[in-house]
């Protein structure tokens, strides 16, 4: 019983991580209608950066990490005036070529400048080991991951419900020209939204680093998983990528526990299952357009 | 006078080959090219990077030339693609006329390459690869590395006799965990151990906390580990995360997972992991001290086991050169290795004369903090150990 316990909460741990890691991709393809698969390689971006500050520069973790979001959005940025915007238009095969072909320099390049070995985040002892819950061995590190990524889906569910911004970005996915008409900046919109998605998810990789291990092929590695929790979750709102990429977690989880012969097919079998239920995901409607 | 004529033949032969193939460029010099296929990019690059190292230094260590003939390494990238090697290794030997192929970091690359190995009569020395049927695909392949059997039986036949009887195993699901998992479970059940759990792993696998979590209900004695190198680092901190180490399970297995390579970035969770194995950089020999400092002084790091394979695989191609007076005649030269004995740093060490395979001994050992650093080190010898996947057949 303590084991199913500490599998749950390894699930939801290793589910909330999916979903900080994701969720700036069901953004840009859900709401943005983008098919940005070098998502990945932004979350690698923020690994290594968080990386470099910890281990050779010496920063405290806890800093590393708001400053693997810096970073990434930062670079999100960048890449998103240069490239991506004169894609939005562009078809979806185009769009996926285009990523596609970004995800492999982006390998070759951190390949080329930090070596091919997995590299681990020096982590501050208080959050190694495990805590002794009633009997369940809940890990620190796992724990704290649970935290952040709560705060954070509740901060993000927030910002998109409730604030000016939200329902300008609301807006300008369900219509942009009449967003535009209506005196929205819909590229910057569109720009900044882009950037924090790629925050999120540097923020995402430099988490994710001691638990999934961090080499430069994390992007095309974890590109399989981010699409699963797209399109399981459905991409109109946070909510629906926020309960798949929960229910993938433990069910990946419980599968490789209680059936390790079968572990990796019992995601994928979901995913079927539920794509052929429902294929506009959980909670999906269509996207917009 | 003496002189003179010894270069005489040479260009005599050179002549005469002109002449014989006058529509095929002729060999305008004498050197030897081995050509060098390793995985210097993607998840076994360190296996290539520490290969390549080692031949270096070697040839540092020992010149450039061999038996009046100069040596030259062509190094080739295959990223342990199994048809990037195969193409590399034709390019090799039609274009650049290669006396030896080797390196290969993987096993499907090491078979990849053998049919051209036998086609064109030239040696494969399997530098790295570790799976029993390698040397059985082609007669020209020798191996300077190691086979998964040797060190997993070895372990499995000290677990009994030290009070292990309750074994779970952890093991990567592709041909060399199952090579391990294999051999290890023969000689363990057979000295009457008990296995009360086997989980196989995917090898590209992210997260090992659930097959972690299934061996802590298990409560086995020790747990019997194989993962390819580049994931040892990642298991052993998670093994400490879930308190395995605290609820008394040790981890043993063949010593890939503790690579000298990757050892002291583990952490004190893997102090007092007793593992079977060809090499430590910690091997107690006036050689192997010299080979170390050498080695460090050069690359800055510590020599693992893939090191020393490659060193005493470009050792085999000199002597073997040597022997055959720097003729390049793959029957000959693979003849010249068979049976050749020699120390090498991880001790002594020879070629089965039947097998092309090495013939080594295998070490117990344990990791222990010496000099505030990690290292494996060896507390028991099992001498001159043969690849008992082949012997058994």
């Amino acid at each position: 019983m303590t084991s199913a316990l500490t599998n749950l909460f390894d699930g939801v741990a290793y589910g909330m991580l999916l979903f900080v890691l994701a969720c700036g991709l069901a953004v840009t393809l859900g709401l943005m209608n983008f098919v940005n698969l070098a998502h990945g390689a932004f979350a690698m971006a923020g690994g290594y950066v968080c990386a470099v500050l910890v281990n050779q520069a010496g920063w405290p973790f806890f800093l590393g990490l708001p400053l693997a979001f810096v970073a990434s959005a930062a670079i999100g940025a960048v890449l998103e005036r240069l490239l991506y915007r004169h894609l939005y238009a562009r078809s979806h095969l185009d769009q996926v070529l285009f990523s596609v072909g970004l995800v492999f320099m982006s390998v070759a390049a951190v390949d080329y400048i930090m070596g091919s070995s997995r590299i681990f985040i020096k982590l501050p002892a208080a959050l190694e080991g495990q805590i002794d819950f009633f009997g369940v061995g809940i890990g620190r590190y796992r724990l704290m991951i649970i935290v952040i990524c709560g705060l954070l889906t509740a901060v993000l569910q927030l910002i998109l419900a409730r604030t000016r911004f939200g329902s300008r970005l609301r807006a300008a996915v369900d219509d942009p020209r009449a967003a535009s008409g209506l005196g929205i900046n819909v590229p910057q919109v569109f720009a900044f939204t882009f950037a924090f998605g790629c925050g999120l998810a540097g923020l995402g990789g430099a988490l994710s680093a001691e638990i999934l291990g961090l080499d430069p092929y994390f992007p095309l590695k974890f590109m399989i998983y981010f699409l699963i929790v797209v399109t399981v979750g459905g991409s109109s709102s946070m909510t629906g990528p926020f309960l798949a990429s929960l229910l993938l977690g433990i069910a990946d989880v419980a599968g490789k526990y209680y059936v390790p012969k079968m572990g990796p097919f019992v995601i994928y079998t979901l995913m079927i299952v539920i794509l052929l239920w429902r294929p506009n995901g959980l909670f999906g409607r269509t996207a917009a357009r | 006078m003496f002189i003179r004529t010894k270069m005489l033949l040479p260009i005599a032969t050179v002549a005469a080959v002109a002449g014989m193939v006058a529509l095929t460029p002729a060999r305008a010099d004498e050197a030897v090219k081995i050509g060098l296929i390793l995985p210097m990019t993607g998840g076994q690059a360190s296996t290539g990077k520490q290969i390549d190292n080692a031949v270096k230094l070697y040839m540092q260590q020992h010149g450039d030339t061999v038996a009046g003939k100069k040596v030259e390494v062509i190094l080739k990238d295959d990223a342990a693609v199994p048809d990037n090697t195969k193409r590399l290794a034709q390019e090799l030997i039609v274009n650049d006329k290669v006396g030896f192929i080797a390196g290969f970091g993987v096993t499907p690359a090491a078979l990849a390459a053998a049919p051209l190995a036998t086609q064109a009569k030239i040696p494969e020395i399997v530098m790295a690869a570790g799976t029993s049927i390698i040397t059985e695909r082609s007669p020209y392949i020798v191996r300077t590395s190691f086979t998964l059997a040797q060190s997993s039986t070895i372990i499995g036949d000290w677990a009994v006799k030290n009070g292990i009887k309750k074994v779970a195993t952890l093991t990567s699901d592709y041909a060399p965990g199952n090579d391990a998992l294999n051999f290890f479970k023969q000689n363990f059940t057979a000295g009457g151990g008990e296995i009360v759990e086997e989980v196989k792993v995917p090898l590209a696998n992210p997260d090992f906390a659930p097959f972690l979590q299934r061996m802590k209900d298990a409560k086995p004695d020790a747990m019997f580990v194989f993962v390819p190198a580049g994931q040892g680092g990642n298991f052993m901190k998670q093994y400490a995360e879930r308190g395995l180490d605290k609820a008394g399970i040790r981890v043993i297995g063949p010593g890939d997972v503790m690579d000298d390579d990757l050892l002291n970035g583990m952490g004190d969770a893997a102090l007092g992991t007793v593992t079977a194995h060809l090499y430590s950089a910690a091997h107690p020999s006036a050689m192997n001290k010299e080979f170390v400092a050498a080695y460090k002084k050069a690359f800055g790091n510590r020599p693992g086991f893939m090191a020393v394979s490659g060193y005493d695989g470009i050792h085999l191609i000199y002597e073997a050169l040597k022997k055959t007076g720097g003729k390049t005649d793959g029957d000959a030269l693979v003849g010249a290795m068979k049976g050749m004995k020699w120390e090498s740093p991880r001790g002594p060490i020879s070629i089965d004369p039947e097998t092309r395979d090495i013939v080594q001994n295998i070490y117990i050992r344990k990791v222990e903090k010496v000099d505030g650093e990690l290292y494996n080190v060896e507390f028991a010898t099992f001498e001159a150990v043969k690849d008992s996947g082949k012997t058994k057949k």
